[in-house]
């Protein structure tokens, strides 16, 4: 088990914090949390396996948020000093006071236990410690092993982060946190004629460390062996014919349309309006919790902030609520929504599952997306198996684009690789597909999930959400899936050509 | 200490070659609301120390938060050890030579909570409003300052204050079958005037009360400002010029080179960047805190200009670092925080086009906006917050939201009227890009290639 890196450890949160609390409660605040954040983020880019650029940055800095009079009051600040936070803390009652003729709707918190401790994410080789020249050496093995097998162009990048959070809160909750994600990826590019196209690599951003580059979770060698063959035949491919099709869809696809479509319509804030003039709303309302038919009964979705090498798994969130699993839709049917204090209380929904999170020390915890992962079936079938089931469909690897309309009705979503299916077999790439559905109608079509053995976690570093906008990294783990009748489109065509 | 005295401190350190010490001092305030009710609020402040320190012709960057004077040194020593560990850069090259700016030794601009000071009682007095009239108002306002002081060792001193604000308001029913949306982009809140903007909105949910149904297929559509600056900020975000010679964009011309030169619409269209423009002031001078497609550290302090990326329709430059220019051999032209579109001289009002309009679509904004195909810049997209039906000059109901497929350079070519330009925010984009200046476009033949149940 690794441990906090002592140089955070050593920074004076305590004193910080008792400073900020003591500050709200003098001033009358019913409810006051202090959280001191450093988020570490490094990226590398190589082109050509050259490297292009690089930065290493950090954040560093505090918030003290409280309600006061039953409005929210926030500050952050920089300086690390108890006279600071205390300070910041007297703004952040200002913030409230100056806002409380805009609020019409008192603030209140669903209760959560007092905790006290320390977490850790589960990584093996902390990629800050390993040189810089060791990661662009590796990178740079690996995209001259590219060039060397035909393709025009390689781009690389390896984004590192190591987020830390002390959070303390006025009912005596006190956590330490330190998690570690990387995000290693290339892309080979190749033009034939006048046409170009690209691939990139299926691997996703993880909860590990450098061993995920090393051999530990992927074996990135292998993947890289089989692209530049890979795209050669995608450039060759033909163009799909637009129509209906049944599509299987490999986790490295499908975990986007789940996060898009299950992930963010699940969202409470969202389904009652607190985000509509930006992220937007929900089909999924609240009125149709344990009514609504959200897709085939084979469709089984969880949350969970718990799930090994997770991007979105804690020990506590950052309103000081413990890492939960919970069910968000079940044998097909809505039973559950991702939430914070407030709306947990709101809507009488009793203890909040964990899903507050902010990105820095300057922003407020917000709703985000815990991992929303659909279920595998045990014993379910292969991939193979499940293209077995098809006549005349599409197999479909890897996300690229990706657009949702404001209530998570309306998608379209295209991929890296997309193979015809002809009588149960693969019979070649196509070129120029993109799918498009109803989330509903998308998820009512599923007819099979894979087995545990086709189950991966994919995610993304920057899911966006919020005003001011905050990132937030989240998984989603799914099996394999088969979908009948799907709309595709000819992106050609589209595009009028 | 004063940032100044951070940058001088820092490029004094001994140990590299040559060095460039980037401060950046922030602070924010936003408000954020919903169903007539605030919901979020705060003020925040950061501060960031960014050095590039320069080993040969190897580069280490370094950018740390909320530097104490006594950890300048420690910045600066990881810069340096990051320079003498790193390959050659290619975009090595002698660092922007200068002097210090007449402005260097004034402090940082800062921003508060009393930003909102008129703001604030105009926005309940609004809330009020749409209580009454039977509407809910959602959305956010948020004021940014940037000071940013930028030195090197080849002695340039600039800096370069940059407000940053943004309101966006949402009326929708209180069944939510209805939304209108407008925003407005300020340096300061001074020219915003909330109740003209509430009116809009209310005048917009009276439209959408007669419903139309419309299959999707192409429609001649006016596009309004907002959304004409979210397709083009698009399109000048694909315009860098080591991608496009590099074979891997829409300019990019079949066989090698670039499409610079190429004629991409038919109207004499230009769209270009000033950092002087009124209203959409932003910075003279490159800032590039890191190096990539698109930027160069070594670059910093270079001078921008007024620059054309298309004239009279044709494609004129593209986004250029020293280091792509002299690969390209065309002009250095960097990119620049700020876009302007204007057509021909006497173009129309929306309203005017409106008038003229026998039957058409009528949007508000783009939304989820993203790439499909980068050789085409095909984008997709969905309509938000209005569609209006247009029939013989006059709006005559709202229509259901539809996704969009569409390239903006191809669309381009098919524009038949440019209307009146003005200073307009994105919707799609205004978290990363407010300043803008755009016209209404008519576009005979927009597809829309699906229908959205969303509303």
């Amino acid at each position: 088990m690794r441990q906090i890196d002592p140089d955070f450890l050593a920074l004076p949160l305590r004193r910080l914090a008792d400073a900020a609390l003591q500050r709200a409660r003098e001033l009358g605040a019913e409810f006051a949390a202090f959280r001191l954040e450093r988020v570490r983020a490094e990226t590398l880019r190589l082109f050509d396996a050259r490297l292009e650029g690089s930065s290493d940055a950090d954040d560093l800095g505090f918030a003290v948020r409280v309600v006061k009079n039953g409005t929210w009051g926030f500050a952050g600040g920089i300086t690390l000093t108890p006279e600071a936070a205390a300070d910041v803390a007297a703004q952040a009652v200002q913030v409230a006071e100056v806002s409380a003729p805009l609020n019409r709707e008192p603030v209140e918190l669903a209760a959560e236990p007092v905790h006290e401790g320390v977490w850790v994410s589960l990584y093996d080789v902390d990629p800050f410690d390993v040189p810089l020249r060791d990661k662009v050496a590796l990178l740079g093995d690996w995209s001259s092993g590219l060039l060397a097998k035909g393709v025009d162009h390689v781009s690389a990048s390896l984004m590192q982060v190591k987020e830390q959070k002390f959070y303390a809160d006025s009912a005596g909750t006190v956590t330490t946190q330190q998690r570690v994600r990387v995000h290693p990826s290339l892309t080979a590019m190749k033009s034939e004629g006048a046409a170009f196209d690209d691939m990139r690599t299926l691997a996703p951003p993880v909860g590990r460390g450098y061993e995920y580059l090393t051999g530990t979770g992927w074996d990135f060698p292998a993947e890289l062996a089989e692209l530049p063959d890979l795209l050669a035949e995608k450039l060759a491919a033909p163009s799909v014919k637009a129509g209906a099709y049944d599509l299987v869809i490999d986790p490295s696809n499908l975990w986007l349309t789940i996060h898009e479509s299950i992930g963010h319509a699940t969202e409470l804030d969202r389904a009652l309006g607190y985000e509509a003039a930006y992220a937007g709303t929900s089909f999924a309302t609240f009125d149709q919790l344990g009514e609504l038919t959200y897709g085939s009964p084979i469709m089984n979705v969880t949350g969970d902030r718990t799930a090994d090498h997770g991007l979105a798994t804690v020990g506590w969130d950052d309103e000081g609520v413990r890492g939960q699993r919970f069910d968000i839709v079940r044998d097909g049917t809505l039973v559950g929504y991702q939430l914070d204090r407030r709306m947990a209380l709101l809507k009488g929904l009793g203890r909040s599952n964990g899903c507050a999170f902010a990105d820095s020390p300057g922003h407020p915890p917000i709703q985000r997306m815990a991992n929303v992962s659909l279920q595998p079936a045990e014993g379910g079938p292969s991939a193979e198996e499940l293209i077995a089931g098809v006549d005349d469909g599409i197999y479909v690897l890897g996300d690229k684009s990706w657009s949702i309309d404001m209530q998570r009705y309306n998608f379209q979503f295209t991929g890296q690789r997309f193979y015809k299916i002809e009588n149960g077999r693969l019979a070649g790439q196509l070129r120029d597909v993109a799918y498009q559905a109803t989330t509903t109608d998308f998820w009512r079509s599923m007819d099979a999930v894979g087995g545990p053995q086709t189950y991966v976690l994919g995610g993304a570093f920057n899911c966006g959400k919020g005003q001011p906008g905050q990132v937030a990294p989240v998984s989603h783990g799914c099996p394999a899936a088969r979908f009948r009748g799907v709309k595709i489109l000819n992106t050609v065509q589209e595009g009028g050509k | 200490m004063t940032p100044q005295e951070v940058v001088e401190r820092a490029l004094a350190l001994p140990g590299a070659d040559d060095r460039v010490v980037i401060v950046d001092e922030d602070t924010t305030a936003n408000l954020r609301f919903a169903g007539n009710t605030l919901t979020t609020n705060g003020v925040a402040r950061g501060s960031r120390l960014t050095v590039v320190s320069v080993n040969g012709s190897g580069t280490g960057v370094v950018s740390r938060a909320a530097v104490t004077p006594g950890q300048i040194a420690d910045v600066v020593a990881a810069a340096d050890r990051a320079a003498r560990d790193a390959q050659p850069s290619e975009d090595a090259r002698p660092l922007v030579a200068g002097e210090a700016a007449a402005d260097w030794d004034r402090p940082a601009e800062e921003t508060s909570i009393a930003v909102f000071r008129d703001l604030a009682p105009a926005l309940g007095e609004a809330f009020a409003a749409a209580e009454a009239g039977g509407r809910r108002l959602y959305g956010f306002a948020e004021h940014l300052v940037n000071s940013v002081f930028v030195g090197t060792t080849t002695g340039l001193r600039r800096r370069h204050d940059q407000p940053t604000g943004r309101l966006e308001l949402n009326a929708k029913s209180p069944d939510m079958s209805r939304s209108a949306w407008v925003g407005a982009a300020t340096r300061d809140f001074t020219d915003v005037d909330v109740h003209a903007l509430d009116a809009t909105l209310a005048q917009r949910l009276e439209w959408a009360k007669r419903k139309v149904d419309l299959a999707p297929g192409r429609y001649e559509t006016l596009l309004p400002p907002g959304a004409v600056a979210d397709l083009m900020i698009y399109l000048y975000w694909s315009a860098g010029a080591r991608d496009a010679f590099d074979g891997r964009t829409v300019f990019a011309k079949p066989g090698g080179g670039t499409r610079v030169g190429e004629e991409l619409a038919k109207l004499p269209i230009d769209l270009y960047s000033d950092p002087g423009r009124a209203g959409v002031e932003c910075g003279g001078f490159t800032v590039a805190h890191a190096s990539s497609r698109e930027s160069s550290v070594f670059d910093n302090g270079f001078t921008l200009g007024p620059t054309k990326w298309i004239a009279d329709g044709k494609l004129a430059n593209l986004i250029q670092t020293r280091h792509s220019a002299e690969i390209t051999g065309l002009a250095e032209t960097p990119a620049i925080d700020n876009l302007i579109m204007e057509g021909p001289a006497g173009g129309k009002s929306l309203e005017e086009m409106i008038a003229a309009t026998e039957r058409g679509l009528l949007l508000t904004c783009l939304w989820y906006i993203r790439e499909v195909d980068p050789q085409t810049l095909l984008l997709t997209g969905l309509t938000r917050d209005g569609v209006y039906l247009v029939e013989n000059g006059e709006v005559t109901g709202e229509v259901n939201n539809f996704r969009f497929n569409e390239s903006p350079v191809d669309l381009l070519g098919r524009i038949t009227e440019v209307g009146a330009a003005s200073q307009t925010l994105p919707r799609e984009w205004n978290d990363y890009f407010t300043r803008t200046i755009m016209p209404p476009l008519r576009v005979p033949d927009f597809n829309m290639s699906t229908v959205s149940q969303a509303n």
